[in-house]
């Protein structure tokens, strides 16, 4: 399988992304997801500006996902992210792993997601309610600490 | 070299990307974050806490004591906060 990975400024259907992976095959046996949305912050963020790499945002979630698939037996694996201006409540990140048992597809999503975070090359500004520019998200060192459970 | 920068690094060089001929004796990926620091205040700034810069080379993850060796762009970032 070849994972899918889009990188884009639109909106993403988790149904429909789940259905491409699905629809027309009966060796799948679960599908699991993992959707990312922008917070308000308790009501002081107005909306997240999302910088990133093009070319190297792509090729290194691909790595990501090739690596997953070297480690779990997978049937279908969807990376959707988005950049640019993203409101709270809206959807930012989108992971969809599909496998012919649940622990690859629980794994495989969770594995991928935690490698994005500290790997894939994004970065989050935040704006306030009042209109200002606020600024960028400080990475977390727990984001970090979170690949350390996958040596 | 094609030298990019991301996020608040962007903003304090004050640009998204440059050309940089590196002298001879820029190496290492550690060795250009030194001679970009040497060029003005806003380069100073922008690598004030050099520990904390995250770099590629033609667009893969490196450390600072990697070789420039034949890459074409260089990029410079602070640790990623996507997802």
């Amino acid at each position: 399988m070849t994972a899918e990975i889009r990188i884009q400024q639109d909106d993403f259907d988790l149904s429909g992304e789940i259905r491409r992976l699905t629809e027309g095959r009966a060796d799948v046996g679960g599908v699991v997801s993992f959707t990312g949305y922008c917070r308000d912050e308790g009501g002081a963020l107005s909306a997240l500006e999302l910088e990133h790499y093009p070319g190297m945002a792509e090729e290194e979630i691909a790595r990501i996902c090739t690596e997953a698939e070297e480690r779990w037996a997978l049937k279908g694996l969807t990376v959707i992210h988005r950049y640019g201006k993203i409101l709270p409540g809206e959807q930012i990140v989108l992971v969809v792993a599909a496998s012919t048992h649940r622990r690859a597809a629980f794994e495989a999503a969770e594995f991928v997601m935690d490698f994005l975070k500290s790997r894939a090359p994004f970065w989050k500004k935040e704006h306030d309610v009042d209109g200002n520019e606020g600024s960028w998200v400080s990475a977390r060192d727990e984001d970090e600490a979170a690949l350390d459970r996958w040596d | 070299m094609k030298v990019v920068y991301f996020a608040w690094l962007r903003e304090r060089v004050g640009k998204p990307e440059e050309e940089i001929a590196f002298p001879g004796t820029v190496r290492t990926v550690a060795d250009a974050l030194s001679h970009l620091i040497s060029l003005g205040e806003e380069y100073a700034y922008a690598f004030e806490k050099p520990e904390i810069v995250r770099a590629a080379l033609d667009r893969k993850h490196v450390k600072p004591d990697a070789p420039l060796g034949a890459a074409r762009e260089i990029a410079f970032f602070p640790p990623m906060t996507g997802g």
